[in-house]
């Protein structure tokens, strides 16, 4: 009796989930909604809704702050200068969380739910990677500050920070015109330092430079003793450094330890900026980096930058490229709008092109075709205030390339 | 009221509760939510699916699974690869292989072109690693604080395998960009809607799961295993045997959740997989209940939930309330919120008493 009355019981149980189950499917099929990348963005009042995300929490949140910091003092500068074509700039912030799915969450999340004009954003490539199909789909804007692995163009997205044709292939030009025979990589394990040292090794085999080593590291990882090791051994001319974060600090102090210095195999960095170098724990005069941006330029702009940043967040507060790229995209944005005289993201999309900004760097001017921006290459050489003295500089704005098309070496399915 | 009453209300009502969170995922909630949150209900619905399991695995077996981002994983990058492969249409390779590597597929992506076999591995693969893994565990009777390290080192070492291999996985961007679920087109809401709908189907059908086990003879020996182990040995069983269905069925779960975590979240990458995303997990059973049939669920679809409305309301100091909230649930109910009636019950009689 009992036993039948519970078969009874679980049947019922699986039938009524069955039927549930079936009518949500049955429903979903026949509603009707909008189609997706319809836009809800109503720009009709006097102020205009933008998404800023970046990471405030998680392992990169040190890095991102700094954007989301400069991204505001953009945000002031124009509201108080009249905003967007007569309209006030409403912030919606929104934590990333060092986490590419929660960044895709949170993209939609401004784009369907807060209805915002344009994002600004992103940090790592995967953090990137994960917003393209989101931010794709749904027909929005991106503008995204850092430099990156290139290899990407999207419609959606505008990539203010540089691509490889504008720092990585520049540094090597200029470790050719310093003499150098010999080259060791060392990265962290992602996309961007693999990237840039397949890149690093093709161009080394066009300029006669022998890559003698080629070591990695994950992301979040501080051990590079073993790694330094190789390096001491292999007395390279240069180190050329693509670790991105907090392992750097490791790195730097496995190098001193290790008997290294700028005067033996000096390092080329392409992610320690004048935030990060007094961070090293060790002194890092002497050392190079490639950017194109340092606190150091002489340009007007960049002293009205730097005034307006340190009076906001304090006068002990560096500047660096990615919070110049960003505090740049914004004024970009403000730009393209202007020309266009709409919000619309296929009107902006066909008015980008040709929009320059005098931004602190220099002049920037935007490739309409992929959607990057014509910029100047510089090489630093750290000095003993930690900050950057220009040694070397591609005089011109270099123009976008970033599947490399104009650069016969590349071949993009070698090893 | 009559006791033979009492005892058939009692008896059914898990089955009421399980209905009428039926009713609530898959009736209330699609007619109620915009796309985009009904889109986040089914990834905390993820969670939920594989947070089930460790309730079986933890609450009613007493192992501290830490590491079921393993199994979450192994599922979801099994989707996720054929989903890939979906995009990349019959003959073409990820586009992460040409950008990134030197442009070919490695062998073991092939077969997950097939729907079929992709199904069929997200139920498998999970099942087979947890085995092996179980079986060398339990046999050698490692149990408590080191079971817990060792499932949890699992963890550390599947996410550094999927960073470091970047034209095998993806590395640490993961794998994204998907385009169809199955022939459908994953950017058309309708589709979404569905996707959602079996994501939901699948956790109703995963508690009445753990309930038949609840209520079996298994269910019984797995209790009485947590509780006392020595003695279920003297009575002529093998715990190791116990506990092995148990987390095999843990790990087959937090399989699923995986899989279908891929086309919601659009992206599976390492660090939803890794020890962080397990302890996530864990946080949400332990928020619920881990021995309470729906505590695990509803915990880890409060976790979701709350990451998502506290960083949105506080995003620079979310992280801080979150933490809040696990150290006073478990300071002041170490059996979870799920347990809130009972304890109060308990406080009366002592303080009537």
């Amino acid at each position: 009796m009992l036993k039948s009355r519970t078969r009874l019981a679980t049947g019922t149980a699986f039938a009524l989930a069955g039927a549930l189950f079936l009518s949500a499917c049955g429903g979903a099929k026949s509603g009707e909604e909008g189609a997706a990348g319809e836009s809800c963005v109503d720009t009709s009042g006097d102020t205009v809704k933008l998404g800023f995300l970046n990471s405030t929490s998680g392992a990169m949140s040190i890095s991102e702050q700094t954007v989301r910091d400069s991204l505001s003092l953009a945000m002031k500068e124009i509201n108080a200068d009249g905003g967007i074509m007569g309209k006030q700039i409403e912030a919606v912030v929104e934590d990333g969380a060092s986490d590419p799915a929660i960044f895709a969450e949170k993209i939609e999340k401004l784009l369907t739910g807060d209805c915002v004009a344009a994002v600004f954003g992103g940090w790592t490539s995967a953090s990137r990677k994960a917003m393209l199909p989101v931010v794709e789909a749904n027909n929005g804007l991106l503008f995204y500050p850092v430099q990156y692995e290139g290899l990407e163009a999207s419609e959606n997205i505008y990539y203010t920070g540089a691509t490889t044709n504008q720092q990585i292939i520049p540094a090597m030009d200029f470790l050719a015109s310093e003499g150098t025979k010999t080259l060791f990589l060392a990265g962290s394990d992602y996309v961007f330092p693999r990237t840039a040292n397949k890149i690093i090794k093709q161009y080394a085999a066009e300029l006669g430079i022998e890559i003698v080593g080629e070591e990695y590291v994950p992301l979040d990882d501080d051990d590079w003793t073993t790694q330094v090791a190789k390096i001491v051994k292999a007395k390279p001319d240069f180190v050329f450094n693509t670790i991105n974060g907090s392992s750097n600090v490791g790195f730097i102090k496995a190098y001193y330890e290790q008997g290294l210095g700028a005067d033996t195999s000096p390092i080329i960095s392409v992610s320690i900026a004048e935030e990060e170098a007094p961070a090293m724990g060790h002194s890092v005069t002497g050392q190079y980096a490639a950017w194109n941006y340092f606190q150091s330029v002489d340009t007007p702009t960049n002293a009205a930058f730097i005034k307006a940043f340190q009076d906001e967040y304090g006068a002990s507060r560096p500047t660096s490229d990615p919070m110049e790229a960003a505090y740049t995209s914004l004024y970009l944005y403000k730009a393209i709008v202007e020309k266009a005289e709409s919000f619309d993201v296929d009107d902006v999309n066909a008015a980008s092109d040709g929009v320059s900004f005098d931004a602190p760097e220099g002049t920037v001017t935007i490739d309409g075709e992929n959607h990057h921006i014509a910029k100047t290459a510089l090489i630093g050489k750290i000095n003993d205030d930690n900050q950057f003295d220009v040694v070397w500089s591609s005089e011109t704005p270099i123009e976008p390339d970033p599947f490399l098309e104009g650069y016969s070496w590349w071949d993009p399915t070698a090893e | 009221m009559n006791p033979r009453l009492t005892a058939l209300v009692r008896g059914a009502a898990p089955l009421i509760a399980i209905a009428a969170l039926a009713v609530l995922l898959l009736v209330v909630a699609p007619a109620t939510l915009s796309s985009f949150r009904l889109n986040n209900l089914g990834k905390y619905i993820c969670w939920a699916i594989a947070a089930v399991g460790i309730g079986l695995a933890w609450g009613r077996g007493g192992m501290l699974v830490m590491g079921q981002g393993v199994f979450f994983g192994l599922g979801g990058y099994a989707m996720a690869m054929h989903l890939k492969l979906e995009a990349a249409g019959p003959e073409g390779i990820p586009d992460f292989m040409t950008l990134y590597g030197n442009g070919t597929m490695p062998g073991f992506w092939e077969p997950f072109r097939s729907g079929a076999f992709t199904l069929v591995a997200i139920l498998v693969l999970p099942a087979v690693a947890a085995t092996i893994l179980g079986w060398a565990i339990f046999k050698r009777r490692v149990k408590g604080a080191y079971f817990a390290i060792l499932t949890q080192a699992l963890a550390v070492v599947f996410a550094t395998l999927l960073i470091a291999t970047i034209q095998e996985t993806g590395g640490f961007n993961g794998l994204n960009q998907f385009t169809s679920f199955f022939g459908y087109n994953l950017y058309d809401p309708v589709n979404k809607r569905m996707v959602y709908s079996i994501a939901a189907g699948l956790l109703i059908a995963c508690l009445l799961v753990v309930w038949q086990l609840y209520r079996s003879r298994f269910g019984e020996l797995l209790v009485a295993t947590r509780d006392a182990e020595e003695r279920v040995r003297f009575l002529g069983h093998d715990p190791a045997n116990i506990k092995l269905v148990a987390f095999v069925v843990a790990a087959m779960m937090a399989s699923v959740g995986g899989a279908m975590f891929a086309p919601i979240a659009g992206i599976i990458s390492p660090s939803d997989v890794d020890a962080t995303a397990s302890i996530f997990l864990i946080a949400g059973v332990a928020l619920g209940g881990r021995a309470l049939l729906l505590g695990p669920a509803l915990g880890a679809l409060t976790v979701g939930y709350g990451r998502t409305t506290l960083s949105e309301t506080f995003p620079t100091q979310w992280t801080y309330f979150l933490g809040l909230l696990f150290v006073v649930v478990i300071l002041l109910l170490p059996r979870g919120v799920g347990d809130l009636p009972r304890t109060l019950r308990s406080a009366l009689k002592r303080s009537t008493a």
